[in-house]
């Protein structure tokens, strides 16, 4: 069953269609990333969704209720804000026990499922300490351990990582991920980040303009993107597209190689002649910005491995030819929409 | 390449040119001024009065005589002093309570956006910037015992007898009463300041967190809000009965301390006793009563700041 269902909702701020029809299914113990730029309508959609927000139109079932007008606490979602929004003036113990006293569960009760929530996240030694006494990545735990403490059916995560430097961000990510295939709580994560939505997400729906583009597995919003928003924002650097008369052919920079790299002369390679500009050594890979006989106002990509393209064999100001494998390239027609061929 | 060029011979600056980037030197030379005037008008004033209440001066006799505390014992024994000290408190902390329960719940008005908020967030304000004088003399008329339009007002709505009109002022229980309304009028919008201030303060993520906690609008205002915003209305009300236990302006100006000293306060009593009827030892020794309190708070409330800062 599904945990979390909504049926083309949509939300105005003034005239401004802040979301703008989106229909979602999460099943139950999915790990869902909502991804999208700033401003795309990802934060208002989760807030919507544990009732900070209220639709201007369409559906929300939660474990199958409508919940259209019913009051967050009677959601049974918990959520996890950007700055984590702690107590300041509550132990990290009464933060926890916070969610359980509002629903007036027993006393006794409640100390047991702090120690549980406590000992999942490994935070027993700081349960007496203050927000203010702990680091970023304690602090995001107790913010885990609150939200998780009441079991909710859904989780709510808003750019949970935004606010921990990039090391941190690199293990934080791996720790929520573990931890949530080893709860098991159906887990709605928005995030900007592409890193975070390809390595953490079961399936991402990449969001645009309050719109959902394209709803799929890691590897289908990246290898089968529905259209050329989600080609060009998933991937770094983006897919190129090479414009014919509206329409677009579109490539993976680091399917762009050398022709004899890929050319073992049977053919189904399509060349293009790439006149290099500039390139960026980047230790694993090289990346090379060009231009592409014919399309001679487009920045071009090419994502090299320093392995096997040595340096002096691509300078810059010269034409090269590059060619790409006919199965992976794609196209898009004059609305964007991925087509099959033409 | 990279060139040194030869740096451009000039004078040696005069030791005293860079002397205000000093620190020492400037913060020496600001704060100077802000210390000279405490000690001047607030230090030695201080200090003579400590020596007026051990003295006989009077204007009659203007003699510095040292009686030691005999002041002191004197007012104690006196039942009207007696009667201004718990009129002090109860007049202090009444307003001060009624002013933060009317500044609470005009804060919470104010959040709520509403056409017109603007203006009367700055009509709100006007109590706190009308002259006290001013004011006074609309309560009065209010309170009057003849043309008072509360009771003019409650007499057409038919809620009291014309018979029963109360005497707003001429009764010692109403005339306190009275008092502590003008002056928690007049302290409201303060009130209102610092609770908006400090609820505006609290990040909007931790409201939403205690929303969607299951927290309703009392246990987000009495469990989440008010405690992390204890500390600024801890500072507001330190100014508020400071300035409470010392003012005498809505009791010279209401009832000159009456009916028969009922609504009499240490800094009226100090004021008639030692400026108009001249005996400058005694009134010194009454004003001394405040000392004592006034510390207390003050310590108490900075201790209780500490303890709670987040």
């Amino acid at each position: 069953m599904a945990a979390v269902l909504t049926r083309n909702i949509t939300k105005t701020f003034n005239d401004v269609a802040a979301v703008n029809g989106i229909t979602l299914t999460v099943p139950d113990g999915e790990f869902m990333v909502l991804l999208g730029p700033s401003g795309c309508g990802k934060t208002t959609f989760l807030r919507i969704i544990c009732g900070l927000e209220r639709q201007t139109s369409g559906d929300l079932l939660i474990d199958g209720n409508v919940v259209n007008d019913m009051p967050p606490r009677a959601r049974g979602v918990a959520m996890m804000f950007q700055s984590y929004g702690l107590y300041p003036h509550y132990t990290v113990r009464n933060n926890i026990a916070f969610p359980l006293r509002t629903q007036r569960v027993p006393r006794a009760e409640i100390e047991k499922k702090v120690a549980w929530a406590a000992q999942l996240l490994g935070i027993e030694r700081l349960l007496e300490r203050r927000p203010r006494q702990l680091s970023g990545g304690e602090r995001q735990r107790v913010a885990l351990a609150r939200a998780l403490v009441r079991e909710p059916t859904a989780l709510l995560l808003d750019e949970p990582l935004s606010n921990l430097d990039a090391k941190l961000r690199a293990s934080a990510r791996q720790e929520i991920k573990l931890f949530q295939q080893r709860v098991g709580t159906t887990t709605i994560y928005v995030t900007h980040d592409q890193v975070e939505a390809m390595g953490m997400g079961d399936r991402i729906a990449v969001i645009d303009h309050g719109k959902v583009r394209q709803v799929g597995t890691p590897a289908e919003i990246y290898d089968e993107p529905a259209d050329r928003f989600v080609a060009t924002f998933v991937g770094t650097p983006p897919m190129n597209l090479l414009s014919r008369g509206g329409a677009h052919l579109g490539f993976r920079p680091e399917n762009f190689l050398p022709k004899d790299m890929i050319d073992d002369g049977n053919g189904g390679v399509a060349e293009f002649s790439f006149r290099v500009d500039r390139s960026e050594y980047l230790g694993s890979e090289r990346i090379v910005y060009g231009v592409v006989e014919g399309f001679d106002a487009q920045v071009i990509t090419a994502k090299l491995p320093p392995a096997h393209v040595a340096e002096d064999s691509i300078r810059p100001g010269e034409w090269h030819p590059f060619a790409v494998r006919n199965g992976a390239l794609r196209y898009f027609d004059q609305d964007g929409k991925r087509t099959s061929r033409h | 390449m990279v060139e040194i060029v030869e740096p451009i011979a000039t004078k040696p600056a005069s030791r005293f040119r860079f002397l205000l980037d000093q620190r020492s030197v400037l913060g020496a030379v600001l704060v100077t001024p802000a210390i000279l005037y405490v000690l001047l008008l607030v230090g030695v004033p201080f200090l003579l009065a400590l020596y007026y209440s051990v003295s006989a001066y009077t204007i009659y006799d203007p003699s510095w005589r040292f009686v030691g505390l005999a002041n002191f014992r004197q007012i104690i024994h006196n039942p009207a002093f007696l009667e201004t000290l718990g009129n002090t408190f109860l007049f202090t902390f009444a307003s001060q309570l009624l002013g933060l329960i009317l500044g609470k719940f005009g804060a919470l008005l104010l959040l709520r956006p509403f056409p017109g908020r603007k203006l009367v967030r700055a009509i709100i304000i006007l109590p706190w910037a009308v002259p006290i004088a001013l004011a006074s003399v609309a309560w009065e008329w209010m309170f009057d015992s003849l043309y008072s339009v509360i009771n003019w007002t409650m007499i057409a709505l038919g809620i009291i007898d014309r018979s029963q009109a109360p005497n707003w002022l001429g009764n010692p229980h109403l005339a306190m009463l009275c008092v502590i309304v003008v002056n928690a009028w007049r302290f409201f919008p303060f009130a209102i300041v610092i609770f908006l201030a400090g609820i505006t303060a609290v990040p909007q993520d931790i409201i939403d967190a205690a929303t969607v906690d299951g927290a309703g609008f009392w246990r987000r205002n009495y469990q989440i809000i008010m405690p992390m915003i204890l500390p600024i209305v801890a500072i507001g009300l330190i100014f508020g009965i400071v300035f409470t236990f010392t003012d005498l302006s809505v009791v010279y100006l209401l009832t000159n301390g009456g009916p028969i000293g009922a609504t009499s306060v240490l800094g009226f009593q100090g004021f008639q006793v030692g400026i108009v009827s001249g005996d400058v030892s005694h009134g010194a020794a009454i004003s001394l009563f405040m000392l004592p309190v006034l510390f207390v708070v003050v310590i108490a409330m900075l201790r209780f700041i500490r303890r709670r800062e987040i």
